[in-house]
Order: C-alpha cells, then sequence, then structure tokens
C-alpha cells in the first residue's frame, strides 16, 4: 500500500508537487479564460450568421493576445469622486475568490511519484464543497464595493442589483446540492467523483437530474450570465458595477467572469457528470474533465445566443418562488426514496 | 490541516500578485491624460446630477436579510445531508419538521408581499 504524500513524510516533495500542480492548473484556467472569450465571440458570431473576429491571425485566433495587450495600454482611470481604496480593491476581490475556487476540483485519479500517492487535485478538501459555497459568497463583496466605490448611478443601481441577485440564487443552489451529498454522504469532491466512477449510469445527473438542471440555472445567475445579466444590462445601466472601470481593472473583472463561468462548469461536471471520470477511461481523466466543462460552458454560451435578458422583478421572482420551493421539493423527495430504500 | 491548507493560500498568494501585478503593470505602461470631464462619474455624457450616495429601494434589505435567515437554516442542513443515510427515518422526520417551520416563515414572507417586485 503505498502512502499518501503530505507535509510529513517528505515536505520538499509535497511543495514541489504543489507547486507543480498549482502552476499547471493556474495556467490552464488562464489559457481557457482568455481562449473562452474567443470562442464565446466566434460562437455567438456565427450563431447569428456573423463571423466573429477574423482580422487577428487565422479566424481571429490571435484576439485573446490583442485584447489583452491592448487593455494593458489604456488609461487607467480613476474618477475623482470615487473611494479610491474600495475602488481598487474592488476588482481584485472578484477575481481572487474566481481564481482560489478552482483548487478543490479533482482533474484525474491518483498517481504514484517516487513512491507516494499524489491526488490530481490542488488540495482535497473534506469540506470542499462548503469551501466552494463560501468563495461563491465572497464574489459579491467585490461587486457591492465597485459599485458603490464608483460613486457612480449606474455602478451603484448594478452593484446593489447583483448583490440581491446573487444571494438569492446563492440560496436556492445551497438548496439544490445538498440532495447530491444526501446521496454521497461526503463533502470532499475527490470522493463524490470515486463514487460516480463505476460506470456512466453511476452519475449523480441520472439520480438527481432535477438538482443538475436548476444547479445549472442558479449557476448562470450566480455569475452574472445571460439570461440573468442584470447587473450589467447594457440597455438600461451602461455597463453596471463596471461602469466607472478602465484598462486592465476592467479586464479583471471580465476574467472574473469567465473563471467564474469555467468554476460553475467544473463544479456542476464534477458533481453530477462524474467529474474526471469516464466516459474514457481513467488515464484520460484530464480529457474527460476538460470534454465536460466545454461542453456546459458552450451551453452557456448558446443560451446567450438564444435567450433574451429576464426583467429583474421576474428574476427574482423565479429565485425566491420557483427555484427554491423545487429545491426544497427535491430534497424531499430525495429522502423519502432514500429512506424508504434502507 | 497544513497539508490541505497550505495550497490555497499559495494559491491565493499567486492570485493576489496576478491582479495587483497586472494593474500596477497597466499604470506604469498605460497612457495618462487625465482631464476634468474624464474624470467625472458618466452619466451619458451630460454633467453629472446629485451625489451617488443616495437612498435605493428598501428592498434590497429585505431580500438581504431574507437571505440571511434562510441561509443559516440551509447551513443546517448540510452537515444532516450528509450523515443522512446513517440518521434514517430518524432524521428524515426530524429534518421534516424544521423545514416545515422554515416553510411557515416562507409562506409568511411571501404573503407579506416581501417576494414581489413592482
Amino acid at each position: 500500500m503505498t502512502e499518501m504524500l503530505s507535509m510529513s513524510n517528505n515536505a520538499p516533495l509535497f511543495v514541489g508537487m504543489m507547486l507543480l500542480k498549482l502552476a499547471v492548473v493556474f495556467g490552464v484556467t488562464m489559457g481557457i479564460v482568455a481562449y473562452a472569450t474567443w470562442v464565446e465571440r466566434k460562437v455567438i458570431g456565427h450563431m447569428q450568421t456573423r463571423l466573429g473576429p477574423m482580422r487577428t491571425g487565422w479566424h481571429g485566433l490571435l484576439q485573446p493576445i490583442a485584447d489583452g495587450l491592448k487593455l494593458f495600454f489604456k488609461e487607467d482611470i480613476i474618477p475623482t469622486q470615487a473611494s479610491k481604496v474600495p475602488f481598487l480593491l474592488a476588482p481584485m476581490m472578484i477575481l481572487i475568490p474566481a481564481l482560489i475556487t478552482i483548487a478543490v476540483v479533482p482533474f484525474g485519479p491518483d498517481v504514484t511519484v517516487k513512491g507516494f500517492l499524489v491526488p490530481l487535485q490542488i488540495t482535497d478538501l473534506n469540506i470542499g464543497v462548503l469551501y466552494i459555497l463560501a468563495m461563491a459568497g465572497l464574489g459579491v463583496y467585490g461587486i457591492v464595493l465597485a459599485g458603490w466605490s464608483s460613486n457612480s448611478k449606474y455602478a451603484l443601481l448594478g452593484g446593489v442589483r447583483a448583490s440581491a441577485q446573487m444571494i438569492s440564487y446563492e440560496l436556492a443552489a445551497g438548496i439544490t446540492i445538498i440532495a447530491v451529498f444526501m446521496l454521497s454522504e461526503t463533502l470532499s469532491l475527490r470522493e463524490i467523483v470515486a463514487l460516480q466512477s463505476g460506470s456512466v449510469i453511476d452519475w449523480y445527473v441520472f439520480k438527481q437530474p432535477l438538482a443538475f438542471g436548476l444547479f445549472l440555472i442558479t449557476g448562470l445567475a450566480e455569475i452574472n450570465r445571460t439570461p440573468f445579466d442584470m447587473p450589467e444590462a447594457e440597455s438600461e445601466l451602461v455597463s453596471g458595477f463596471c461602469t466607472e472601470y478602465s484598462s486592465m481593472k476592467y479586464a479583471l473583472f471580465f476574467m472574473a467572469e469567465y473563471a467564474n463561468m469555467i468554476v460553475i462548469a467544473a463544479i456542476a461536471a464534477t458533481l453530477f457528470l462524474g467529474g474526471w471520470s469516464g466516459p474514457l477511461p481513467e488515464s484520460l481523466g484530464v480529457v474527460n474533465l476538460l470534454g465536460k466543462v466545454f461542453a456546459i460552458m458552450f451551453f452557456f454560451i448558446w443560451l446567450r445566443a438564444t435567450l433574451p435578458r429576464v426583467r429583474y422583478d421576474q428574476l427574482m421572482q423565479l429565485g425566491w418562488k420557483v427555484l427554491i420551493p423545487l429545491a426544497l421539493a427535491n430534497l424531499a423527495v430525495t429522502g423519502l426514496v432514500v429512506v424508504l430504500q434502507q | 490541516m497544513l497539508d490541505s491548507y497550505l495550497p490555497i493560500i499559495t494559491l491565493i498568494v499567486v492570485a493576489l500578485g496576478f491582479a495587483t501585478g497586472s494593474i500596477i503593470f497597466s499604470r506604469l505602461v498605460g497612457q495618462k491624460k487625465p482631464s476634468e470631464v474624464k474624470l467625472a462619474p458618466y452619466e451619458c455624457g451630460m454633467p453629472p446630477v446629485g451625489s451617488a450616495r443616495e437612498r435605493f429601494s428598501v428592498k434590497f434589505y429585505i431580500i438581504a436579510m431574507l437571505f440571511i435567515v434562510f441561509d443559516i437554516e440551509v447551513v443546517f442542513m448540510y452537515p444532516w445531508a450528509v450523515m443522512f443515510k446513517r440518521l434514517g427515518m430518524f432524521g428524515f422526520v426530524e429534518m421534516g419538521v424544521f423545514i416545515l417551520i422554515l416553510l411557515v416563515g416562507y409562506v409568511y414572507v411571501w404573503k407579506k408581499g416581501a417576494l414581489e417586485w413592482e
């Protein structure tokens, strides 16, 4: 029986492996963030019988790099009326929770390095899902802070709307995923994946189809994407909480949005679609996970091209009067079935 | 404990470094041509009217308060859900009573019209 690598049995190797995994995951995440913008513009372009970006490189493949460079060289404007410190902190407070949530998502089976077992996951928290919810909750602070510190009417309204929306849907999301833990009996994402690794039939999406649907809807609302992109409803709020931001600070909001999209897709894939296990063999775990993540992200982009934005009152009614009762009912049915099966 | 949380602390440092680094870098290389109009809050090109720090709908506060109440109750359900199979029928009935009490509050809030946006 090989031992799990830890600080106590080989500290230098543990730190080395940790840094390696961290660099790979961070690099891949930032890469996906950059190219998700290109894919989104391309996909929506073609759905609307346009071509999308074509000028920079082959079929616009260098577009994310061009955008990034452009934003670096833009003027960094801090409005005179803004509260400087919160104004500066807000984009970081949105980006950091978005980037660190990915730490608990497992991306492959355990590998053996120098006789030690190393899990392919930055860290296996036994409270993994609580950690995800906590980080999702922290994202709200950045948005409120950005809206308030800008001292602009559009930004304030965008920030307030966003926070009310996010906390409402966080509640529905929180109730929804409880049904999964009633089946898994653990909050560790690594163990949740292991429980679904038998075959495709073991995926929780087949035992919890309603929870999967609810999670995708609440996830979309949490990350403020169409049809729930009320905080930045261009037609009424200019750009919502990031109206006053420019240059790299604006880019950080943008990156956070896409990073959040990756996180929600990765969590949905891990909780409901078996994560890295299946349908391809275990050794291709990363391909499995990325395939599922990309499929869900494509679905989100597709929705953006298809659905109009909902009205704010409809949005809040949907969250409080439809999703929460549905999630509670799903919980009750799951509980009843589990109890009767025993 | 350290095994689990050291990677997260490192990741926070990396993310923070990335965020501050890119902001500082763009401040260094970006152009700077500030003018009074450019630094004013954006209001569709019109001169800004009044302060933005005004009152806004009390509805948002009600939603925030409801969130706190309900979210705390949801947090109680997490340990219960993890232990659910071991608790069996006892756990199911007990949580049923808890959720029923929560539902009374939920129906009250609904009937009072706190969930309406007009």
